[in-house]
């Protein structure tokens, strides 16, 4: 009997707490920072893209929905020619993120994807390249590797001594 | 064998080898860089270390390399043991202090050496705090790629270019951090075998330029085993392949063939199939025509429905299959093979001299391990490329030989080459001019094609003097047969290269009495041929009437209509004749896969598969059937070359081509038709070959996105296509184990991503391929045969008042017809030229680069000179295939005009 009269009493309770029903659309979620949903491309702090084509997060893909190919600019900078992600078949794991070496990819709260037409889930490089630098400000891969690219001579990344003279006779 | 203990296991091992080699046929994994197994040892980067124990009470042991130590009997070592493992860490911090943070943007990432062997010793942070050391790179030209930053000093690069190869331009400069590997100046690196740096060097210094133009990591390729198409030899290759495109070539190792390298006409000539000169739509009439299969076949057999006047011309450089297959349809009377009446006449030659016996046709493994080499008229550099490899191993063997009584192994190499310094074993070479190996013979002969052959009648007279004897020979030629003589018989295995490269069937006679001679004495001796392409051989076989006759034919009206395979006539006949005869031919049909001078008034065009989008069979120069494989799923149009007329035969109602489902249908039908060979040879597993009831994948377990792939054309993935050829299938899906070696698709195994990873699909290191080399030879004549010497001995040489006497030179990159349309290859090509000897073109009244009008027989044509003094007085030398040349029946008496 006391029982039953306890639980009625909760119920009555909840009746006047605090509703966790959001009224979506109508109403918007908060969106949490570490939440995995759409996939970007990042550029780095010069606003060039971070992306240098490694292969690494679609070698990483689970379920293979990432696809690119490599190309170079006139100085040696490597970047993909094309970048496509098949949002259709990823299931937002991360692997591609944690994988990438230059924080070029990241997954953003954004979870809004539905699409009534398959093809449209389909995205290319221009749709996920973003203008800012993300979750991850401040890193530049190409300040750190060895390549050389415009602007960035042998010798002047990070941690980088002047070139060899190798005709130099002195040790 | 000798029993050796392993962190306290006991392993029987075989002996004479190093350590090293010893625990790695083992399957154990012990990281190394400086040694390979094709170079040899010279303990220099410390990173083999183990322990090796007194006795089993000893538990301190000492630190050794285990590339310098030959295995012992009762040696008791560890691998485990925590000195030495962090030894070999320790070791690998010191290579990695200065290693740039490059390897996302690193075409080595992935299937790097020092990548595997970082992991294997679990180095992982970097303690060095202080600066890196950097390099500025070099521009080494279109196939190679420098990035010196990478660079960790453990001298391979030179080792294998200098010391291996023989070049010269790539030295090893400065000392300790600042250590550079590079030329002198910038510049095109000058060796031929320059592409394999990318699989010799552990890191990302030397890298294949012409992936880098599509970049693609090993794990995205789909790869298919393949064999070179762009010489004899049959060099067993792997083509990889992303989005369709064939993208690079890797040496696929065969121990009986190529072995760990490849020349670089092979490594890069691939990028023919990418060429801008594909037929890629049938084209009928000048129209090219959006038809399917079936409907450009049945156009096409419209053209064939009178079929009495239809004959066929084959090629050299399609496959067996191709070749049958147009036999078939046209019919043994009316095919001809697609070689000049010359050309056919010398390979049917070598065939039958190979047959005879009793000289063994010898393999580019038997070529390294001779010990005496005497090479007949070859430019072997450029005509064979490998064989010119082979035969600068070969020179070091009787040396090596010689030295056994000071007790150093034969893989010790600094120690070897210290002792030795420039000796050299007995390597004669008699070509009309200067080649590349005539720094490392003992003599060389200059001579026209006849003169060259007297010699070597010369001297199988000098070695057997039943043997008809040279009248005539001045007395230093005779000196010198004797002295080659000498050094043959004395030899352990001596060599005869020869080949079609000097068009001269006296030449070809002539190396042939040299091996008749020599085995005459219960010796051995080897014998290799060249011929000009890579099915050259196969032609041989299957045979077929001369171009001459189809030309005569065609001229007197008993053939109008004319069926082409993978032919470009214009580098098999007179340019005045080709003409003639496309002329008068009423219908041409040409199935081929590059646009050429021959295809382009055909009635009709069908694009044919080239090598990596198609199987079928070759032949290679020793008479070794192997099989390639198709890498890649063209276009539904493109299709074998035997498939195009297999259906343009099912549309004639022709009842054989019905039985042709699938390649090893016709492949079948091939062995069958050949004399002389058993039918039942297995060149490779049928296609219905399954392990665990599964296909053999093709693309490597982590091959990636292949739900995104084709996403931008489709959002639904296709279905991997069929393969009815083989049993290989389009993923990565099938049985993940050993696979046969002819299957072999990629190098791969657990903590081996680079192409190091071959020594687990050996039996032992540098040994045969576990389950047998693939390939199967089809000519072994017995020991006992004993043919008769050839006796048509040429006159020598006379020089004609005011003509002179043309002989043919080649040109690794340029005077074969593929490689020329790839791209990187097609930048060393060099111009058109005819070459003279300084005086002889004082006398006619040229000089260098003077343009000056060629004319031989009925052949005209205006080249610019080139001064060549090697050549002997009163012969001129013109370059065979090179774009904008002309095809001339050699050797032959011409003019020279200004």
């Amino acid at each position: 009997m006391i029982s039953i009269i306890k639980t009625i009493w909760t119920v009555i309770l909840h009746m006047f707490g605090k509703r966790e029903t959001v009224q979506y659309p109508d109403e918007k979620v908060k969106l949490r920072p570490r939440y995995r949903g759409r996939i970007i491309l990042s550029r780095d702090p010069d606003g060039d893209e971070r992306c240098v084509a490694c292969y690494l997060c679609s070698a990483a893909c689970p379920v293979d929905c990432i696809s690119l190919q490599a190309t170079e600019d006139e100085h040696g900078r490597r970047y993909p020619e094309f970048f496509r992600i098949n949002f259709s078949r990823c299931i937002y794991c991360g692997l591609c993120e944690e994988a990438c070496p230059t924080y070029a990819i990241q997954l953003t709260p954004d979870f809004e994807m539905s699409e009534p037409e398959r093809p449209n889930l389909v995205y290319e490089k221009e749709d996920l390249l973003i203008s800012g630098e993300g979750k991850y400000p401040g890193y530049h891969f190409y300040k750190v590797a060895g390549l050389k690219i415009k602007d960035k001579d042998k010798g002047e990344a990070e941690n980088e001594d002047e070139p060899i003279d190798f005709k130099k006779l002195l040790p | 064998m000798v029993t050796i203990y392993i962190d306290d296991k006991s392993y029987e091992v075989e002996k004479g080898q190093n350590l090293l080699q010893a625990v790695l046929s083992l399957g154990l994994n012990l990281p190394y860089f400086c040694w390979h197994p094709a170079l040899g040892s010279v303990g220099a980067c410390r990173q083999c270390a183990v322990i090796q124990y007194r006795d089993e009470d000893d538990k301190e042991g000492n630190l050794i390399m285990a590339c310098m130590q030959p295995v012992q009997d009762g040696m008791r070592i560890s691998i485990e043991a925590a000195a030495a493992r962090k030894f070999r860490a320790s070791i690998i911090e010191w290579l990695m202090v200065n290693h740039p943070h490059d390897c996302p943007v690193c075409d080595e990432g992935g299937e790097c050496h020092l990548q595997d062997m970082t992991v294997m010793t679990g180095h992982n942070y970097r303690k060095f705090r202080f600066k890196k050391r950097t390099h500025r790179n070099q521009y080494l030209g279109p196939f190679i790629n420098h990035e010196m930053n990478r660079c960790i000093a453990c001298y391979r690069c030179v080792r294998f270019y200098r010391d291996y190869a023989g070049g010269k331009d790539l030295q090893d400069m400065a000392s300790h951090d600042y250590v550079y590997f590079g030329r002198s100046e910038e510049g095109i690196l000058q060796s031929e075998f320059s592409g394999n740096l990318v699989e010799v060097c552990p890191t990302g210094v030397f890298t294949d330029k012409t992936l880098k133009k599509h970049y693609t990591r090993k794990w995205d390729l789909q790869s298919a085993p393949s064999v070179c198409h762009h010489c004899s030899l049959g060099c067993n290759t792997l083509v990889g392949e992303r989005y369709n495109k064939a993208v690079r070539i890797l040496n696929r190792y065969n121990r009986r063939v190529n072995g760990y390298f490849m020349c670089d006409r092979g490594r890069f000539g691939y990028e023919f199939t990418n060429s801008n000169k594909r037929i890629r739509k049938p084209i009928f009439e000048g129209k090219v025509e959006d038809f399917d299969r079936d409907s450009a076949a049945a156009k096409t057999s419209e053209l064939l429905k009178d079929r009495s006047k239809v004959i066929g011309i084959g090629s050299p450089r399609a496959s067996l299959e191709a070749n049958f297959a147009l036999k078939s349809m046209v019919g043994e009377h009316n095919f001809y093979s697609g070689l000049s009446a010359r050309e056919n006449k010398l390979a049917r030659k070598i065939l039958s001299i190979l047959r005879n016996g009793p000289a063994r046709p010898a393999s580019l493994h038997d070529v390294e391990t001779a010990d005496a080499v005497f090479v007949l008229g070859e430019d072997l550099t450029n005509t064979a490329p490998m064989l010119d490899l082979a035969v600068k191993q070969a020179i070091r063997n009787k040396p090596i030989d010689d030295i056994q009584q000071i007790h150093i192994d034969r893989w010790n190499d600094a120690a070897i080459r210290e002792y030795l310094q420039d000796e050299k074993g007995p390597f004669y070479l008699a070509t009309p001019s200067w080649t590349k190996l005539d720094e490392f013979a003992a003599k060389t002969y200059r001579a026209a094609p006849d003169d060259i052959a007297r010699l070597g009648y010369a001297v199988a007279h000098a070695l057997d003097e039943s043997s008809p004897a040279v009248e005539g020979l001045p007395d230093e030629i005779k000196t010198m047969a004797e002295e080659i003589a000498g050094a043959l018989k004395n030899a352990r295995q001596p060599v005869l290269i020869s080949g079609m490269s000097m068009r001269s069937e006296a030449v070809i006679e002539a190396a042939a009495n040299v091996a008749r001679a020599l085995c005459r004495d219960d010796r051995k001796a080897d014998i290799v041929y060249t011929l000009p392409e890579c099915n050259s051989m196969g032609t041989a076989f299957l045979g077929g009437y001369d171009l001459e006759k189809a030309f005569e034919d065609v001229e007197n009206g008993t053939a109008d209509t004319v069926i082409i395979l993978e032919s470009d006539l214009y580098r098999h006949a007179d340019k005045t004749q080709v003409d003639k005869f496309l002329e008068k031919c009423a219908n041409l049909i040409v199935v081929d896969y590059l646009k050429n001078r021959t295809s382009e008034g055909a009635s009709a065009i069908l694009p044919a598969a080239a090598f990596a989008e198609g199987d079928g069979t070759l032949i290679n120069n020793e008479g070794r059937v192997q099989r390639f494989f198709q890498a890649l799923n063209p276009d539904p149009i493109l299709q074998e070359s035997w498939r195009w007329i297999r259906d343009i035969m099912i549309k004639l109602d022709d009842k054989k081509a019905e039985k042709w489902k699938a390649l090893d249908d016709i492949s079948d039908a091939v062995l069958n038709s050949l004399e002389g060979i058993n039918p039942k040879i297995e060149i490779a597993p049928s296609a219905n070959f399954r392990i665990n009831e599964q296909k053999i994948p093709r693309a490597p377990m982590r091959y990636s996105g292949r739900t995104a792939m084709y996403a931008d054309k489709s959002v639904h993935e296709p279905k991997p296509p069929d393969d009815p050829d083989s049993p290989l299938s389009f993923s990565m899906e099938g049985f993940a184990g050993p696979r046969p070696s002819s299957l072999i698709s990629f190098f791969w195994a657990p903590g081996w991503n680079s192409v190091q990873s071959v020594a687990r699909y050996q039996q032992e290191v540098a040994g045969e391929l576990k389950g047998g080399d693939p390939g199967v030879r089809l000519i072994e004549p017995g020991d006992h045969a004993k043919p008769e010497y050839f006796k048509t001995i040429p006159d020598a040489f006379k020089p004609r008042q005011d003509e002179f006497y043309f002989v043919p030179l080649y040109h690794i990159f340029g005077s074969e017809e593929l490689s020329n349309e790839a791209e990187a290859v097609s930048e060393l090509v060099p111009d058109a030229y005819l070459a003279l000897n300084k005086r002889s073109a004082e006398k006619t009244g040229v000089s260098s680069r003077d343009k000056v009008k060629v004319s031989i027989k009925d052949g005209q044509i205006s080249l610019p000179v080139k001064i060549m003094n090697s050549l002997p007085d009163n012969i001129a030398g013109i370059p065979v295939g090179l774009p904008g040349m002309n095809y001339f029946e050699l050797p032959a008496f011409g003019k020279i005009a200004k």
